[in-house]
């Protein structure tokens, strides 16, 4: 097998740019869990340190969450546990409803209507054909007990391939990209390593040829040495492919190396957002100077 | 007195500008400080023709390296203007320029040597040197071809070109920071020391590098403690003290400012 078998990740005739340039561009992005009630808002977020309305008790675990993505570029969102930034990435992807806010995507009518309006037959199709996750947990994003290419399978079929042995070319090559052996492709993901697992994960992410490519805490249970050299490969079929990005971590080193844009959250809401070496070297906001300055990243 | 001011500022009609900074401003509020104030420096202009080198000198803390990271947009400024001709003449303020714009810039035009590299872990000196040509859709073969020539210029031994320059020694890793910005050739090239752990030798080198790509069309400004290497690169030098210009002097790089400010009685 050799390992530097070029794959062609975008298959599926991926859309150019809108007028406004942005694959993706989500406006007003708010989370809610409980009934909610007219204060909720007001009465959470960072300067009141809580995510928990006081009124009614409801959640609010993000909100008015504002950004824009351009094709093949990759933001960053940080903040500690329970900033939120997971919620807008489960929203953008489909796993929950948003309470309100919308997100478009080019790749969607053309960017002229929500994905959160969607039916849910759209939505599918959307999460099927355009986008792609990788989730912090293995176990969320593959199917432990079938093969790895079954698992990169599942998801060609998902965007509608149909012949099995371009299927099989394309998860071998997919695969292999991730540096995969070859023998262990019909083997199942549960006897792989952490840091394969997260491999087979992006290789299934990728499979369809996304415009966004949804990445949250991936490498947060690897090893230094093993995460290092999976972002690498990210980085590297990023830059290939154009593939927008949009990367959720509380670990600056990840978003160092990954994004050029970083926005960061506190208690649900944006506090910050700008250039991420400006972010990291010049930050405004209190809580992010406090963050930078907790860590050596 | 005849400034080289004056002096730029007749070449200034001669030549189209490239960057002009007017009025800046540039302070810390440092909040986990119980909002400690640090003025980095203020009321900063200065103007860059196309193809001129702007040396900065001064002492540590003076406030340099601050200015050159506003200009790449990694510090914000706090007040004034950074206006900034692009390739096509169009101008954009870098000051309140959208993220997005000033990451074009950095991918299309604006190179930035700083003082350490901070190497990506597990890439080759001639991929992370690599990277900005490749951001611009240079095919990799050809980058590394490119890149290849400064490492060779720049005497950084073959062994060390497929190594991690994470591992490498400061002047190595100031070599692989320097071919990285050179071989892109940008349109305006941003330098922090680029030669504070180069030997003589490699410093000399460095300036026949640097004024080579000025003949190419890369404008430059530049930090460096040494004043002397930075005169002699220079059309103009600003010496800063306390976050202020206190004083402006041609340098050698340019024969006509020299002769102006010659006549006015300074040199």
């Amino acid at each position: 097998m050799t390992v530097s078998e070029r794959t062609t990740i975008r298959s599926n005739g991926a859309t150019a740019p809108d007028a406004t340039g942005h694959v993706l561009s989500v406006e007003g992005l708010t989370k809610l869990y409980g009934d909610g009630c007219p204060d909720c808002l007001r009465l959470t977020g960072p300067e009141t340190e809580t995510n928990s309305c006081p009124r009614c008790g409801s959640i609010v675990a993000c909100a008015d969450v504002s950004f824009e993505l351009r094709p093949g570029r990759t933001l960053g969102i940080v903040g500690e546990s329970g900033s939120g930034k997971t919620t807008v990435l489960r929203c953008l992807y489909g796993d929950m409803p948003p309470t309100s806010g919308d997100a478009y995507l080019n790749a969607y009518a053309g960017g002229q209507r929500s994905i959160f309006k969607a039916d849910p037959q759209e939505r599918r199709r959307i999460r099927n054909f355009h986008l792609g996750m990788v989730y912090q947990n293995p176990r969320q994003g593959l199917n432990l007990m079938i093969s790895s290419g079954g698992n990169v399978a599942e998801r060609l079929l998902a965007a509608e391939w149909r012949r099995v042995d371009a299927i099989r070319e394309r998860a071998a090559g997919l695969l292999g990209r991730m540096e995969i052996p070859l023998d262990r492709m019909d083997q199942i993901p549960a006897y792989f390593s952490g840091g394969m697992q997260q491999r087979v994960q992006v290789a299934k992410a990728l499979a369809n040829g996304p415009v966004v490519v949804l990445l949250d805490e991936m490498t947060s249970g690897l090893d230094v040495s093993v995460q290092a050299g999976v972002l690498d490969l990210i980085l590297e079929i990023q830059r290939e492919e154009g593939i927008a990005m949009l990367v959720v971590s509380h670990d600056l080193g990840v978003i160092r190396l990954l994004c050029e844009r970083t926005i960061v959250m506190k208690s649900g809401r944006v506090v910050e957002a700008g250039v991420t070496d400006q972010i990291l070297e010049d930050p405004h906001h209190p809580y992010t100077q406090l963050l930078v300055s907790s860590v050596n990243s | 007195m005849t400034t080289s001011r004056e002096a730029m500022g007749t070449r200034a009609r001669m030549t189209p500008m490239h960057v002009q900074v007017r009025n800046l401003r540039k302070q810390f509020n440092l909040h986990i400080l119980n909002g400690k104030q640090v003025l980095a420096f203020e009321d900063i202009s200065f103007d860059v023709p196309q193809r001129a080198f702007v040396g900065i000198a001064g002492r540590s803390g003076s406030g340099k390296s601050s200015l050159l990271k506003c200009l790449y947009r990694t510090y914000l400024v706090d007040g004034g203007t950074i206006e900034y001709t692009r390739s096509d003449d169009t101008t954009i303020d870098l000051v309140d320029a959208e993220d997005d714009a000033v990451l074009d810039l950095r991918v299309d035009e604006i190179g930035y040597v700083s003082q350490f590299l901070r190497p990506t872990p597990r890439v080759t000196a001639l991929d992370l040197a690599a990277r900005p040509l490749l951001r611009r859709g240079v095919p990799r073969t050809e980058a590394h071809r490119r890149v290849a020539e400064y490492f060779t210029r720049l005497g950084l031994p073959h062994d060390l070109w497929d190594g991690y320059p994470i591992l490498f020694s400061g002047g190595e890793q100031q070599r692989v920071n320097l071919a990285r910005a050179l071989a892109s050739q940008p349109r305006l090239l941003l330098l922090d020391e680029p030669t504070s752990a180069l030997d003589s030798s490699l410093q000399r080198e460095v300036v026949l590098l640097l004024a080579e790509a000025r003949e190419r069309g890369t404008t430059m400004v530049g930090v460096m403690h040494d004043i002397e290497l930075l005169r002699e690169l220079s059309d103009e030098v600003l010496l800063m003290e306390a976050g202020r210009v206190v004083d402006r002097s041609a340098g050698l790089a340019s024969e006509p400012a020299q002769h102006l400010v010659t006549a006015g009685g300074r040199a």
